[in-house]
């Protein structure tokens, strides 16, 4: 009841909020070419899991800002704000909830050349793929990332520093990308990044839709270490599979996943009621290899299995439910997971002609 | 990080997060309808090889591996969005030039 009266409360402010938001939607009259003003995209989720029967809830507002400036120059930033509300004793007791913010990434582009791209900032450690490609709330099939993750993106995920990337072929039949990068020591809140280094390096195959790229880190604070990484993706063009793999290999462990979509638009095309599921599986392991306080990563071996299915609703809004079994020498546990994601693109402001 | 009771007053920016996590799919649903300046662009479409590289066929070699196009979209942040897929992928001029032609006929 305190509840609804809180919302009665806010009622006057979240109107004023919606109506702000409604507004930015509108559309302008005539016809436009492409501009280049600045945009908010970003995602807003509703999360809610049950890791072997302690269940938390998460709601998640991720803004994403994009700000052209003049020709060659471009200021981008990810937000991430969440709160995780759990029982106060694991599975009993009253929910308790926990604020978190984090700067995934606030960076500075300066597009040099048809094949050169210098990056300044705060920017996604670029190891493996899914970090940067995958760990928006809007694109991740399953909402707990890779448990090798923490191998080569350690600490946050994010780097500080400066980066430069591009492409050195780019043909027909075959692109490869490249990724260099070094990140300075910082503990300042919400911009904690490790010194570091790396590379990662693509070959892409368009007309298969086949990519392999390695990656590498250096940890440069602490105990110097190194982390390989592989990356294999397909996604044939005839039918709506795809298929994303990784491997890595840290100092105390090594591990893989291996996942699989199939969106099942061949039944009636993609905006038919079953031609918006997909159905996910994804297979991964960790191996330990030695002790590693704070990696991030399972303290031994684990199998994980885990299956979930989308369902694509209309208007960017996106519903995910996933089961998971976890396999462990410290604990078998299930794992289910749902959730409800909306992405939202729209102008920073209504602009002219 | 801030850790927060929740039978306690004063965290309206944390319950708006709920709130606003809970609405913002069902008012996407709702308000956002589609616009005149929606680009002609084929949504979601498994694309079939095609001699000619064109921009959708680009598109959906590059940004298509990871998202879909965007239903909504205005030819105002088209130039911004290809730019930002430009760093984000690694696209060459010539690549972000045909897939902006393609968003943005």
């Amino acid at each position: 009841m305190r509840l609804f009266k809180h919302f009665g409360q806010q009622r006057q402010t979240l109107a004023g909020a919606l109506c702000v938001s409604a507004a930015l939607w509108l559309p302008s009259v005539g016809t436009l070419r492409a501009q280049n003003t600045p945009i908010i995209s970003g995602g807003v989720g509703f999360l809610d899991s049950t890791n072997a029967g302690a269940n938390f809830f998460q709601p998640v507002v991720a803004p994403l800002v994009a700000i052209p400036i003049g020709k060659n120059l471009l200021v981008e930033s990810r937000f991430d704000f969440r709160g995780v509300y759990a029982r106060e004793n694991g599975k009993d007791g009253p929910y308790k909830g926990t604020f978190f913010k984090s700067t995934q990434y606030l960076q500075l582009d300066y597009i040099a050349a048809s094949h050169l791209t210098f990056t300044v900032g705060r920017f996604l450690t670029p190891f493996g793929t899914y970090n940067e490609r995958l760990s928006a709330i809007w694109m991740q099939n399953f909402q707990n990332a890779p448990l090798i993750f923490p191998i080569g993106t350690r600490t946050t995920g994010s780097s500080d520093g400066a980066m430069v990337r591009g492409v050195l072929i780019s043909k027909p039949a075959v692109q490869v990308n490249y990724i260099g990068y070094f990140s300075a020591f910082s503990s300042v809140p919400q911009f904690e990044s490790a010194r570091a280094a790396g590379d990662r390096v693509g070959v892409y195959f368009p007309g298969k839709r086949i990519e392999i790229g390695t990656s590498y880190a250096r940890f440069l604070q602490g105990t110097h270490n190194n982390s390989f990484g592989a990356d294999f993706w397909w996604q044939p063009w005839r039918v709506p599979l795809q298929v994303r793999s990784e491997y890595a290999h840290g100092e105390h462990a090594q591990g893989y996943w291996l996942e699989s979509t199939y969106r099942l638009s061949q039944w009636r095309g993609m905006n038919s009621v079953i031609g918006r599921l997909e159905p996910l599986f994804r297979m991964q392991q960790v191996f330990r290899n030695s002790p590693g306080s704070g990696d991030g990563l399972p303290s031994a071996d684990t199998k994980l299995a885990d299956f979930g299915l989308v369902y694509h609703l209309p208007q960017e809004v996106r519903f995910t439910t996933s089961y998971s079994r976890k396999f462990s020498d410290t604990g078998n546990a299930n794992i289910w997971n749902m959730a409800i994601t909306y992405r939202f693109l729209f102008p920073m402001w209504r602009g002219g002609q | 990080m801030t850790t927060i009771d929740i039978s306690a007053r004063g965290w309206r920016f944390n319950r708006a997060i709920v709130f606003l996590s809970l609405i913002a799919p069902s008012v996407g649903c709702l308000v956002a309808q589609p616009r005149q300046e929606r680009p002609a662009v084929k949504k979601n479409a498994v694309v079939q090889p095609a001699t000619s590289r064109s921009g959708e066929r680009k598109f959906q070699e590059n940004c298509g591996r990871c998202h879909s196009v965007p239903e909504q979209l205005s030819p105002r942040i088209t130039g911004t969005i290809v730019r930002h897929m430009r760093v984000r992928a690694s696209l060459s001029a010539a690549d972000a030039q045909d897939i902006l032609r393609y968003l943005s006929p």
